[in-house]
């Protein structure tokens, strides 16, 4: 029953946090915004998702660890493409709400 | 000796628990593989490493991690509430931090912190790595946001970092 309610809260909010950055993807009004989304709130869904795993299958089938590799590899490719992306779209001087900086790296060279 | 055969014992490890990870098994053969890998790779891949990354406070690093793993669970709660409410009361900017830190992993290593953490994405770190340039969601005071990812952030790296 303890096992049960901690996989469900944590599948719940992996779930909500996935959703909230879908819908933040769709809905902010720049490219640059939309950005947000997908980096941050999917971590935590992602992050819910793996939580429930690992409680899951180390209760059924003994430790299980593997999901923390997972994250690993988020945190490390998850800020490379974000990066890659905004200096695609500053380059190509997309639209931005925010005033665009003058100086930076992106017009020169 | 020790600095021929291992060079990055850090990485080192990371290697031979990641492997022991993905195979979900502690056996001794995959002790021998992981071990032997975990020499392996550093060395293969030495010259991409220009400068030597020694870490000097281990005890740093833990409470860099912890908090920056609070401030990602921070970061999700507060752009959940800012993509679900109007997205005409956002004010965005773009901020330059400037930077102190030099290595170029510890560089890296604050992009990737500032892109995982409240309502902020890194998008162009200059060239010369004297700046990087950081979009932010909502925020009111610019300055205040620079001062603070450069002392919750920057500083603890700098000192892991040593430089």
């Amino acid at each position: 029953m303890l096992l049960e309610t901690a996989v469900s809260f944590f599948l719940l909010v992996g779930a909500f946090f996935t959703l909230v950055g879908a819908i933040g993807l769709a809905r902010l009004p720049d490219f640059y915004m939309r950005l947000h989304g997908p980096t941050k709130a999917t971590t935590l869904g992602v992050g819910g998702t793996l939580t429930a795993s690992m409680i899951y299958f180390t209760a059924v089938e003994g430790t299980s660890l593997h999901e923390l590799l997972i994250t690993l590899f988020l945190f490390v490719t998850a800020p490379v493409s974000a990066n890659l992306l905004a200096r695609a779209a500053l380059r190509l001087k997309l639209r931005s709400r925010a005033p665009l900086p003058e100086a930076s790296g992106a017009g020169r060279d | 000796m020790m600095r021929r055969w291992l060079p990055h014992p850090v990485t080192s490890c990371v290697l031979l628990v990641a492997w022991l990870l993905l195979n979900r098994s502690a056996d001794a053969g995959h002790v021998l593989l992981g071990a032997l890998l975990a020499v392996a790779i550093p060395l293969a891949v030495r010259r991409f490493f220009h400068r030597p990354v020694r870490l000097r406070r281990p005890r740093a690093a833990v409470r860099l991690a912890l908090v920056v793993l609070w401030d990602i669970v921070r970061a999700n709660v507060n752009v959940a509430r800012l993509v679900l409410g109007p997205p005409a009361r956002l004010r965005p900017v773009f901020v330059e931090v400037p930077l102190d830190v030099e290595h170029p992993i510890a560089v890296a290593l604050l992009a990737s912190i500032v892109t995982m953490t409240p309502g902020t994405v890194s998008c162009d770190p200059s060239t010369d790595r004297r700046r990087i340039l950081v979009h932010a969601l909502d925020v009111d005071d610019p300055d205040r946001l620079a001062r603070e990812i450069k002392s919750r952030y920057e500083r603890p790296l700098q000192e892991i970092f040593a430089c």
